[in-house]
This record gives C-alpha cells, structure tokens and sequence, in this order.
C-alpha cells in the first residue's frame, strides 16, 4: 500500500521540500472492503492531491493509523487554537485585555471569559499579571482570541496566577516532552523536591519551589534540557539528589 | 576554447556548518566555505509595523552586515539578491501581517560571499523552523582569463577572474532561482557555468542533509 512508503522513513531526517507520492488508484472495486489509506498530515507536513512535501526539517514521527508529523526544534511560537499558553497581560482598554504569548501579534482576553465574572463581578486581572488561557480563535488571518474558562463555563486550572515563581522561556520541543503522557523529565523532576510547575504550549514555563534556591535550581535544569542528551540529563539530576549544586 | 575540469568532479572548498548557536534569535546558522564564514540570524514570524505589513503575506527583511565598515551599496545589492531567494522558497503566505527578519554577518570573506550567504542563511531558515517549499544553495563560479571554469573561488581567484556568477539553486528540480554575474562571458559559457553549479549544488544539499541529520541524532 502507498503508506508503506511513508512508514518506511518513520523516525528519518527530512529536510524541506522531500516528497512523497501517492499512486491515485483509476479503478474503485466495489466488492473490495478495504479502502485505500489516505495519510493525515500533521505540522511540517503538506498535502496537495496525491503528493506528500515535507515543508519543516526534523525527524518523522507516526501514530498508528496513518498520522504522520514532522517532530522540529523550534523557538518561536504560533498560535494554534484550543492550545494552552502562559500569557502577560499587557494592556486594559474596555473590556478586552491585551496579552502577549509570543507570537507575531498580541491576543485578546475578553474580561467575560473567567470563571463566574459577570459585568458587575470583573475578574482581578492587572497589567503584568500572568494567564493561564486557552485559544479559541487563532488563524492566519484573524487575531488570535484567548478564553480562560472551557466549554461549560468552569476554570479548569486556567486564569490568573503567578506570585512568587519564576517565568522562564524554553523550545517548543521542551514544552512538548514535558506534556507527553510518560514524561521522562517530569518523572525525574518528581524526584527532586516538590515544586509547582506550569507548562504553557508557547515555549513558558512558571516555577515555584518551597524556597528560592530550589526554584532557581529546578530553572536551571529546564534550560539546560534543551542541550542536553538523555544520559546527560540524567546524570544531573543524579548529581543534584546527591546534594551537590 | 574552454577546459572544465577533467573528473566529471567538481572541486569546492571544504565546508562546515552549525546551526542553533546564537541564543537570542529564533534560528541561527554558521556556514564556512574554506576561509570564507558568514553567521545568520533570523527573527520570525514576528510582529511588524503597520507600514510595511502586507495583507497576504509575510514581509521579508534582510540586513547584510561585512566585516569591516558600515553596509553600504553592494551590501544592499547582495541583500536584494538572498531576499529575492528566500521568498522564493518560504511559504510567506502561512504568515500574513508578520516580519520575518534575516541578518548575515560577514566574518570573514576569501572569495564565493554571496553564495555563501545563501547557504548560510538556508540553513538558518531551516533551523527557525520556518515552513520552506524547498531549500536552496548558493554557488559561485569564476572564469579565469584562459577561459577555464572554477568553481567556489577564493579571492585571489576571483580577482583574476574575467567574469564571476553566483547562481541560487533549488533542491527540487535543480533550476536557477536567482543569478548575479560580472564581467563578460559567452552565452555558452554561462551555460557551461549554469551546468557546472547545478554539478556542485548536489554535494551542498547532501552536506544540509548530512548538518541536520547530526544535529538530530543526538535528541533521537
């Protein structure tokens, strides 16, 4: 089948503009119970007809049917909708606040969007403060638009949070390893000391430890996951539950 | 009368590249061709100003820095000629109303600096992570006054050079994308050259491909 062609170069590097080609079957068997595969393009993919063009360098990933993605290191983010991102209130004008998340235009937070804010209870949201929010609009062509309350109307861990920690900035791919179901580095993380973590999908993270040592510690390590292999993070963090620093 | 040389080979200077070194751009690259070294820095997609936003697509800037003194007139040629590269092969319309910002700086010039900006700053795209339809290399080619054809010359060559090219080519089909040429030739020999770096530009993509891979391996 043409998805083998695919499959075959699962966990490769591609570079831009590789392409992959379908043979489009002429002739439909209507006894036939089993329909042609047809891949579902994830990011640094792109389809048009019966070619496959691989538009983002990186390793390719698949997840069983036939959705393939392209896996890249990347630092700047782009808002893609339903996404969690930590955001910093920049401006109050009406009823909107303004909020950046790092992409190429700022969103907007409407004051409406917390959890049992009503035009007379306005949530308590200042200029600096960080959000935790969801968006519900982010295209190419519109301004990105952030909630900070679900579907049925309840908070769900979003919303206005942020004294005593640190905001730190890492790559996408970070964010993504540590939001991955069996996380290695959160696993590790577990181990060392407890502390309070937030994982926005824009590249920041939020760390808040029982005292500033920690908290500077635990921010070290992030950064330098970035670099590192996994033998080599591992061995850090072995090295720091020895209590050296 | 014109001798390419002999091996069906043609001979670059040895090459070398890293990508994601400098930590405040969104990508960074450094390709190295013999002495010659440029470093490229790209910032996007990012904000921009309402005066130079376009409706459909992204807004593409490139500042050429050289070595030594302020850019100047040949400066913003060489930048004409890379921008016009890179639109080619971004896709700029994933990004309407957004500035993607690519800066070159010379570090040092032994000859072939346009081409090795173009490579330089393809490698840079790629690692910003920016969506590409293609990628493209960058080669030069000198005539010399007996009428022989080197490609990737040094400076000394260059200098003794009666025509020099530099043409942009693609990976997918091979085809010119962008040249810049000086001094006199036959269209013949533009031809021969035209052959000679489409020749050349197969040992650039498998060195991009070779750069990515180790850049990979060590995360996989």
């Amino acid at each position: 089948c043409d998805i083998d062609i695919l499959k075959e170069k699962i966990g490769e590097v591609l570079l831009p503009g590789d392409e992959f080609v379908f043979e489009s079957e002429d002739t439909i068997f209507l006894t036939d119970n089993v329909k042609p595969e047809r891949p579902v393009c994830g990011p640094g993919l792109r389809q048009s007809g019966n070619r496959l063009v691989v538009s983002k360098s990186g390793v390719l990933r698949h997840k069983p049917p036939h959705t393939f993605w392209m896996d890249s290191q990347q630092w700047r983010y782009v808002p893609a909708k339903a996404e969690t991102v930590i955001g910093i209130v920049t401006s109050k004008s009406g009823d909107i606040f303004k909020v950046d998340v790092g992409g190429s235009e700022q969103a907007s937070l409407s004051y409406l969007a917390f959890e049992g804010a009503t035009k007379r209870n306005r949530p308590n949201v200042q200029v600096g403060d960080l959000v935790f929010a969801q968006f519900t609009v982010a295209n190419k062509d519109m301004e990105p638009e952030l909630v900070c309350i679900d579907g049925s109307g309840r908070a769900n861990g979003m919303g206005v949070f942020g004294g005593g920690g640190l905001l730190l900035k890492v790559s996408l791919g970070l964010v993504r390893r540590l939001l991955a179901p069996q996380s290695d580095i959160r696993s590790d993380l577990e181990q060392l000391f407890p502390c309070e973590l937030v994982v926005g999908m824009n590249g920041r993270i939020w760390v808040r430890a029982s005292t500033i040592q920690q908290t500077l510690i635990i921010s070290n390590l992030l950064q330098s996951c970035d670099t590192l292999t996994a033998p080599q993070r591992r061995e850090q963090f072995r090295k720091l539950q020895k209590g050296g620093l | 009368n014109h001798k390419v040389s002999a091996s069906n080979n043609v001979s670059l200077r040895e090459f070398g590249c890293e990508q994601n070194l400098l930590s405040r751009p969104d990508g960074s690259a450094s390709f190295v061709q013999g002495d010659t070294s440029v470093m490229a820095g790209v910032y996007g997609p990012a904000e921009v100003k309402v005066s130079k936003e376009i409706y459909d697509r992204a807004t593409l800037e490139v500042l050429l820095q050289p070595k030594v003194g302020p850019a100047g007139v040949r400066e913003q040629s060489q930048e004409q000629c890379v921008r016009e590269t890179c639109e080619a092969a971004l896709l700029l319309s994933l990004h309407p109303r957004s500035s993607l910002t690519l800066i070159l700086q010379v570090l040092h010039d032994d000859g072939s600096l346009l081409s090795c900006c173009l490579n330089a700053a393809c490698m840079a795209l790629m690692d910003a992570g920016l969506s590409m339809s293609c990628l493209f290399c960058g080669v030069t080619c000198a005539i010399g006054a007996d009428g022989d054809i080197i490609a990737d010359p040094t400076a000394a060559q260059e200098k003794e050079s009666r025509a020099l090219m530099t043409f942009a080519i693609d990976s997918t089909e091979r085809r010119v994308m962008m040249s810049s040429t000086k001094g006199s030739f036959s269209v013949q020999e533009l031809q021969e050259c035209v052959a000679v770096s489409q020749k050349a530009s197969e040992k650039v993509f498998q060195f991009y491909r070779d750069s990515v891979r180790r850049r990979y391996s060590k995360n996989l």
